[in-house]
């Protein structure tokens, strides 16, 4: 997978190298901004509230 | 062709392992460093709001608290001073108790049908133990005495602390006027906080109740127990 990434990156290897940092630069980016406080809910240890359910807000 | 597979598998457990560190790594810091920022601007707009309509008028009874006006959902109304959690701590609040925005975002979040800073009543706040900017991480480092201290527009609010309980999550009782006997009116003015327990698990709830023992108008400016306080001068520049 990763091989076929870095065959697919055109250029010289230092360009490839700069281009597949920016790749992971760009996942990191959208995993930690939009991925994660979506799924952050659904873990079971951030509860800060009493409710009826017992379920938190 | 099987050579092929087996990488492309291997890749990929390689690949969800560091997602997952990452995640870590932003649930346990990212949030936090977040989460400080937009309090820190909270903390901001609200001074400034404060500075630009300042209530000028005294109580006709002095013993008699300004109870703060209901604010809309989802907005922030004061500032808490907890010296106890840090001489730098200062944590904005906000109506409701939804994760987003409040609790992930405002700081600590106040229960809507409970009683507003200075009325009888139970006025309680809830707020993360961990993660988010964790207003309520040193819950249990509180001490019978302890201050907790409500800015809101209208003045200072000083609560004392007076005890603690550890509940299971669908205890509401523990935000009832008295709490435990959700049946009686009560004419007590007190404060109750919210946080999970143990830390980073939401199989209980940490309650640290408190009673208002002293309050003062802005008119009357800034109480001295606040006046010199680091926290008072980050949250606020050192104005009213």
């Amino acid at each position: 997978m990763y091989g076929l990434i870095w065959r697919a990156l055109p250029g010289p290897w230092a360009v490839k190298l700069l281009l597949s940092l920016l790749l992971i630069a760009a996942v990191v980016y959208l995993l930690m901004e939009y991925v994660f406080p979506v799924v952050a809910p659904y873990m079971p240890f951030n509860e800060a509230t009493v409710t009826e359910d017992g379920g938190g807000a | 062709m099987v050579r092929g597979t087996v990488r492309t598998f291997g890749e990929l457990c390689i690949t969800a392992g560091l997602v997952l560190i990452l995640f870590v790594v932003w649930q346990l810091w990212w949030t936090d460093i977040a989460a400080n920022e937009d309090n820190a601007n909270l903390a901001d707009e609200l001074t400034s709001e404060w500075a630009d309509n300042p209530r000028n008028e005294l109580p006709p009874d002095p013993e008699t608290p300004f109870v703060a006006e209901p604010v809309d959902m989802n907005s922030a109304f004061g500032i808490v001073y907890i010296p106890r959690f840090g001489e730098d701590y200062y944590r904005t609040m906000a109506e409701g108790v939804a994760m987003e925005p409040v609790l992930n975002r405002m700081g600590l979040g106040r229960y809507p049908n409970a009683a507003m800073p200075g009325e009888v009543g139970n006025f309680a706040l809830a707020g993360h133990r961990v993660t988010y900017g964790k207003p309520l991480n040193l819950i249990a480092e509180m001490r019978p005495g302890d201050e907790i201290i409500v800015q809101t527009a209208d003045g200072f609010y000083t609560y004392t602390f007076r005890n603690f309980d550890i509940v299971l999550p669908d205890a509401t009782e523990v935000l009832a006027p008295v709490p435990d006997m959700p049946e009686f009116k009560g004419k007590d003015r007190i404060m109750t906080l919210t946080a999970c327990n143990p830390m980073f698990s939401a199989r209980e709830r940490y309650i640290a109740y408190a009673e208002l023992t002293d309050w003062q108008p802005a008119a009357e400016g800034v109480p001295e127990s606040l006046a010199d306080s680091p926290a008072f001068e980050k949250a606020t520049g050192g104005e009213v």
